[in-house]
């Protein structure tokens, strides 16, 4: 019999306070009684479920009780062998799966569009890259997936990496063909991870593109609390059969907190059950608000809301329709300036803006009347904001030249020089630029006269551009060789 | 037995009414609703406990609601209503023999049937010939009409529940959008009075003048509403309420009101300084 309507956690922390223990652990606002301002800020019963591990509410880094009855449904619910509840966000998920695969030295296979939390696990643990062309639709502007062609080619060039990393799916919802890379991964023994950080919910819907686990993954990223209904920060690492479990949670325990919060263990719990018990039915609706959303912006003058449509078999194997995609060229805006004036103009925060593009996530907590408020203020958008078309960055995909590993670039004395004059140095820093959601250069790549040209172009476009130690990021970190 | 009715106008203010019985109570998919009947108020509609009207007093929202815009411009011939499931606006309009045509768009069939079912008083007029209902979102509603509609009067509830898209920009926007060059955009627009009412009436009319080149505001008095002192938005294309205005038009069509007349129509864009102030203070937010 299933026990997913249960809540080990959450049912663990009501019991303590019933039991009215006093407390002379930590925190020490000892469950708000000391910190009125605390309580009148997040309210009584929130703060009184911010508690400490105990023998009644278990350990996160060495769980026996109630913490791990809540991993075992967990994984239960997701498919998975064993499943970790991580409270240090799916920065911390996506970083144990590489630190428990790769050691220093070690290449680990992935597209270029990974998300930098990757990137930085490399840095840490050492990991030597090998990027595989995401493929740009020149369109829309927007990076793509892994096509399992490339992948195979990676894995033939480079028999002795030990893991590959897949987004299922990107954040503008775009999947690879995961099964297919599954199984090119073990006939090659190495072990396949994703980062599902967008993905939570294709564990519970119907019609929805296929999740890692189902796909024979061997760990996944899970961002319970992007699409899932799990409090910010709150995520779950699942693990497949060909796992040691136990290591992988010595992995995590290397840098996870020892004071796991409760309230988003509590979450992962709650949200888990609503999950199980609710899920197809949320997800119906979230598919069919997305769609009627999809059919609707589509009719508004200037925006293309895009899906299904852009699936090529390759590196668009498949897409999340619950990701409302927006094209805005043919309105004359960039995606951001749509993204300013529906914050600034109408009292809408979606989820980001590019050059292009605009992304609205549509998930549990959505309604109906949410929708037509954005619908209708896209249609004014279109009506009051319009000017001509405007042209689209173009961007050829540039093939990184790895000279040393990110870890040791990062770590290497170094010289910061301004950008146009680094030509042949190498980076010790990561530089992005949105759109298309890229790394330009990441610690150790080599900086050629395309890549400067890049920048200068990107920015002359008006991509926002992150990562350097510069804010303005007109200087760059290069390692002194 | 004691059985009252209470909402409260604030957190520190109840308003009460002795209920005689309850007529009607259901929770739709959108709100909790309610009809009751009084002594002194005769049958009362509240939606989620907020009073929307009773059959004692409605006369005043629904005169002023309907009459002001029409005597504005008496060539009004196509209207749409949003919200106003109750039917009372939609009463007023149909005594016109120059509308032609209405559209009413009510979220919540509930409401509707349960007011025909027993506040004839207000529903009486859903079934002219002249009107069409529709049961949606009104925001959904108007987002594709271009340049429909002389007259829209947005008889919502208040912006805390499923009227709240009814109080955003990109409504007024769209319905910028549906009315002809002529049109005018009449809204119930809060009381001054309480903060919460206040601060929805500021936000509103701040987001109407910044798409309207017409813009003002109007007030009744009506006695179960929280103050007693209700305001109405006014926004317009072309025509002035008051400067193009002309009081024998309207008394030659020989309607009878019974709050309505046209000395009241010029004396009710009278506001109180502090009304004022507060408005001034809206386009300053």
């Amino acid at each position: 019999m299933t026990k997913q309507d249960e809540t080990p956690i959450y049912d663990a922390l009501q019991r303590y306070i019933k039991n009215r223990i006093v407390s002379f652990d930590v925190p020490g606002h000892k469950q708000g009684k000391g910190h009125k301002a605390l309580v009148d800020a997040f309210g009584a019963k929130c703060v009184s479920m911010d508690l400490n591990s105990s023998k009644p509410l278990d350990n996160l880094t060495h769980p026996t009780g109630v913490i791990r009855k809540a991993e075992e449904l967990a994984a239960e619910a997701f498919h998975a062998a064993r499943a970790f509840l991580i409270t240090n966000g799916t920065t911390a998920a996506v970083q144990n799966m590489v630190f428990s695969c790769c050691r220093a030295g070690d290449k680990i296979i992935l597209p270029r569009n990974v998300h930098k939390s990757v990137i930085n696990a490399m840095v840490i643990c050492g990991a030597e890259p090998v990027y595989v062309n995401p493929g740009v639709n020149p369109e829309l502007g927007i990076s793509l997936g892994m096509s399992a062609a490339d992948v195979r080619e990676a894995v033939a060039e480079n028999p002795s990496a030990k893991a590959i990393l897949i987004n299922n799916p990107t954040y503008y919802g775009v999947c690879s063909d995961i099964k297919e890379i599954v199984r090119i991964t073990h006939d090659a023994g190495m072990l396949a991870l994703a980062d599902e950080a967008h993905g939570t919910h294709l564990y519970f819907g119907d019609g929805l593109p296929v999740s890692a686990m189902e796909a024979g993954a061997d760990m996944a990223a899970v961002s319970v609390h992007k699409t899932g209904g799990s409090l910010t920060q709150s995520s779950i690492l699942l693990a497949g059969a060909n796992v040691d479990a136990e290591a992988l949670r010595q992995t995590i325990n290397l840098t996870q907190t020892t004071s796991g919060s409760y309230l988003l263990m509590a979450s992962l719990d709650i949200a888990r059950r609503n999950l199980f018990l609710n899920g197809k039915e949320i997800f119906k609706k979230v598919c069919d608000m997305a769609s009627y959303a999809r059919t609707e912006v589509n009719k508004i003058p200037g925006f293309r809301a895009f899906g299904r449509d852009i699936i090529d078999g390759g590196a668009v194997y498949d897409f999340d329709v619950t990701k409302l995609s927006i094209h805005t060229r043919d309105v004359g805006l960039a995606g951001i300036e749509v993204y300013d004036i529906l914050r600034d103009e109408f009292g809408i925060q979606i989820e980001f803006g590019d050059i292009g593009n605009i992304l609205a996530i549509i998930s549990v907590g959505d309604r109906e009347l949410e929708i037509e408020r954005l619908l209708g203020a896209l249609a004014e958008i279109s009506r009051r904001f319009a000017k001509e078309p405007m042209n689209m960055l173009d961007h050829e995909y540039i093939d990184p030249i790895v000279a040393m590993s990110p870890q040791r670039a990062f770590y290497a004395p170094k010289r910061a020089m301004p950008i146009k004059d680094s030509l042949g140095r190498v980076s010790s820093e990561l530089v992005m630029a949105y759109p298309p959601g890229i790394p330009i250069l990441a610690p150790g790549e080599r900086i050629t006269a395309e890549i400067i040209d890049y920048v200068r172009y990107a920015k002359e476009k008006g991509c926002v551009m992150t990562g350097t130690k510069d804010m303005s990021v007109e200087n760059i970190e290069t390692v002194e060789e | 037995m004691e059985l009252w009715y209470t909402e409260e106008h604030s957190e520190n203010t109840r308003f009460s009414i002795r209920v005689d019985k309850q007529l009607f109570s259901e929770q739709s998919e959108f709100q909790r609703v309610d009809i009751f009947e009084a002594k002194e108020f005769g049958r009362f509609l509240t939606l989620d406990g907020l009073m929307m009207l009773t059959e004692k007093d409605e006369f005043i929202y629904h005169d002023m609601i309907v009459h002001v815009p029409i005597a504005t411009n008496p060539n009004i011939k196509n209207v749409l209503v949003i919200g106003a499931g109750d039917g009372g606006t939609v009463r007023e309009l149909t005594r016109y023999a120059t509308v032609e045509h209405i559209d009413m768009v009510e979220i919540d069939k509930m409401v509707v049937d349960s007011c025909m079912k027993y506040l004839p008083q207000t529903a009486c007029k859903l079934t002219d010939p002249r009107v069409s209902l529709y049961f949606e979102d009104g925001l959904k509603f108007v987002r594709d009409k271009v340049g429909k509609y002389d007259l829209i009067i947005v008889d919502s509830t208040d912006p805390f529940g499923p009227g709240e898209g009814l109080f955003t920009k990109e409504f007024y926007g769209n319905c910028y959008k549906a009315l002809t060059e002529e049109g005018i955009l009449v809204n119930q627009h809060e009381c001054p009075y309480y903060e919460s009412y206040a601060r929805s009436m500021k936000r509103a009319h701040k987001r109407i003048r910044e798409l309207f080149p017409i813009t003002c505001v109007y007030q009744a008095h009506i006695p179960t509403y929280p103050s007693g002192h209700w305001l109405f938005g006014f926004a317009s294309k072309k025509f002035d309420p008051i400067n193009d205005f002309d009081a024998k038009r309207w008394e030659a069509i020989g309607l009878k009101t019974k709050y309505y007349n046209t000395e009241l129509h010029k004396g009710c864009f009278a506001i109180p300084t502090y009304v004022k102030d507060l408005l001034a203070e809206a386009d300053d937010e």
